[in-house]
């Protein structure tokens, strides 16, 4: 990597720009393939929990006091920390479950815990919005609780998880480049480790860009299909 | 269903229902023949939305039974419950469809809970959206339509189940006069085609005297008063009766005339009652308002006329009573005349 001297400071230019392309996008691959997995697992999780915790709530279709409070409390756990802390918190636990805690693998753990607790929150409200006499005509015509949850609180509820869901992706992406501390790899340990720590203004330029790029896409994506789903 | 006509499909006994210490239904009886129409009416904040939550389980009552073709209800586990409901269509109170459905997937909904095929499923909504008159609309979400095709709507899936029982919460509420009428056919079409007993509530005087058959009328939780709505409205002192039949304040008299208020008594009155009667009593009779109508295949009526003072008050009374009518004085000139 070549360098030079700009007024004073000491300012690498870095990776020429026809050099760049090589390292931000398999990067880029390797963000996406982070989010990809951790959403998967986000709202497997994240969407029964968040269920859960509206049913046994007193207006749910099951209310129960004891277990609305301890899933509740739990999902709130994994929000209460900042991520950076959350990461080290859960450094054991990862050691555990995937025998490493650097690296990709390694960050889909906390990823995963953060992104859990943020979308059962978000489906949570999402259901909370469908209007309670619309459970009314479920349980009037005898269906089961099951029906109910499927045919009228996730249907309604869709155009709310689809930009809920929105947000989800978005703060995954950013927790996947504070990930890049602990090597995860992505847009975010570029930027970290060739951009700031080696001082490659073109590598720094280049995340940025391409991070700014794929949070408006994602956005505008996600406006669009909340809109379609509205009607 | 012949044998069971004069069967009571809805008994309602001793049900009370309180949140906390706020005692929303006080100990009502209440029972609905097979194959009728029974109005519930009361004022806002009556209880009647609750006595209707009541009748599916919606809301467990605090004490007493429901019964709905013979179970009871509030007995029923989750599961005989669920199947119970099946046979009790319910019209919410501004319809309640799902935004995001389709009007045909609206209607489809109770179907899809019980299982039925696709073929069957489509089948049967075109069927309920032809009945009331809305197959153009199937496709339309609930945003394109207007309030009296979304009820419409309400009202299908309401029936989809083929229910033996239909309860609806202001059905008709705030729309126009032409859309009740239409929706008000189709629930004397349910019941006579179809023997389905429904239970309507409204506020609306004028729903109660064009399908109902019975007539309770809640008033803070308690029924005050019920019965056949042809036997109700010929009730003298029955407030429910001047509800159902309202007669203007009667005009100050002329001096030496006598305005009567005249009640219909017989549930069926000669048409001819008013030409006869004058020529009986050889004097003419001027009608200043009234209300003549078909209740529940009773005549109903309650008028104000004019008459000379001439006549004995005795006399006036027994010519009417012979067609099947109460005439009372409301005024005299003369007691006017000595009031100013
Ligand atoms: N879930 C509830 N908790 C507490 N009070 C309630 C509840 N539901 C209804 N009430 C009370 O019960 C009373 C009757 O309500 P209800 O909805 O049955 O009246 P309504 O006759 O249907 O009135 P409207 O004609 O305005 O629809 C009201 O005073 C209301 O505040
Ligand atoms: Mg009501």
């Amino acid at each position: 990597m070549t360098g030079s001297v700009v007024t004073g400071h000491v300012l690498a230019l870095g990776t020429p720009w026809d050099g760049v392309p090589a390292l931000v996008l398999p990067a880029l691959g390797q963000t996406a393939e982070m989010v990809g997995i951790v959403m998967s697992i986000v709202v497997c999780l994240g969407g029964p929990l968040g269920l859960l915790i509206f049913n046994t709530s007193p207006r749910g279709l099951a209310p129960h006091p004891r277990v609305n409070a301890s899933v509740s409390w739990v999902a709130n756990l994994g929000r209460s920390l900042p991520f950076l802390v959350l990461m080290a918190t859960v450094i054991p636990f990862t050691q555990l479950v995937v025998g490493t805690t650097i690296g990709v693998q390694a960050a889909i753990i906390p990823m995963s815990i953060a992104g859990t607790a943020f979308f059962a929150r978000i489906t949570e409200n999402a259901v909370r919005e469908v209007p309670p006499e619309l459970l009314d005509v479920g349980v009037a015509s005898g269906a089961s609780r099951w029906q109910i949850i499927r045919s009228i609180q996730l249907t309604e509820a869709l155009p709310g998880l689809a930009a809920g869901l929105t947000l989800n992706i978005i703060a995954m992406i950013e927790y996947s480049a504070i990930a890049g501390a602990i090597g995860a790899g992505g847009i975010g340990y570029l930027a970290v480790n060739d951009g700031y720590e080696q001082f490659d203004a073109h590598i720094m330029l280049a995340c940025i860009g391409t991070l700014i790029l794929i949070v408006q896409v994602i956005q505008f994506t996600g406006d669009r299909v909340v809109r379609y789903l509205l009607h | 269903m012949a044998d069971f006509q004069g069967k009571q499909m809805i008994e309602i006994s001793g049900l009370t229902k309180r949140y906390g210490s706020h005692t929303v239904l006080d100990n009502i009886n209440f029972a609905v023949d097979s194959g009728s129409i029974a109005a519930i009416v009361g004022r806002s904040g009556a209880g009647k939305s609750t006595l209707f939550r009541c009748v599916n389980l919606l809301e467990r009552p605090t004490s007493g039974t429901v019964r709905v073709d013979g179970q009871e209800l509030t007995h029923l586990s989750r599961r005989e419950l669920r199947t119970a409901r099946r046979a009790i269509g319910t019209v919410f109170q501004s319809a309640n469809l799902l935004r995001r459905l389709t009007a045909a997937q609206n209607v489809a909904l109770p179907l899809r809970f019980l299982g039925l095929s696709d073929e069957e499923v489509h089948q049967r909504v075109r069927e309920l959206l032809e009945r009331v008159g809305l197959l153009h609309r199937a496709n339309h979400y609930p945003a394109q339509l207007s309030g009296g095709q979304r009820q419409r709507v309400g009202i299908a899936r309401g029936l989809a189940t083929r229910p033996s029982v239909l309860l609806s919460d202001e059905a008709t509420s705030g729309l126009d006069p032409e859309t009740t009428r239409s929706i008000l056919r189709l629930l004397t079409e349910l019941r006579d085609d179809l023997g389905v007993t429904i239970v309507v509530i409204t506020h609306e005087m004028d729903v109660v005297r064009s399908v109902a058959d019975v007539v309770a009328h809640l008033d803070r939780g308690r029924i005050v008063e019920s019965g056949r709505v042809g036997e109700v409205v010929r009730r003298s002192d029955s407030p429910l009766a001047t509800s159902l039949l309202p007669t203007d304040p009667a005009p100050a008299p002329l001096a030496g005339e006598v305005v009567w208020q005249l009640r219909y008594t017989d549930a069926i009155v000669d048409p001819n009652w008013l030409t006869r009667v004058s020529r009986e009593l050889d004097t003419d009779i001027a009608l200043l308002s009234g209300l003549v109508e078909t209740v529940g295949g009773d005549h109903a009526g309650r008028l104000t006329v004019r008459m000379s003072g001439r006549l004995s008050p005795a006399t006036v009374a027994g010519a009417f009573a012979a067609y099947g009518i109460h005439a009372q004085v409301a005024s005299a000139a003369d007691e006017l005349a000595v009031a100013s």
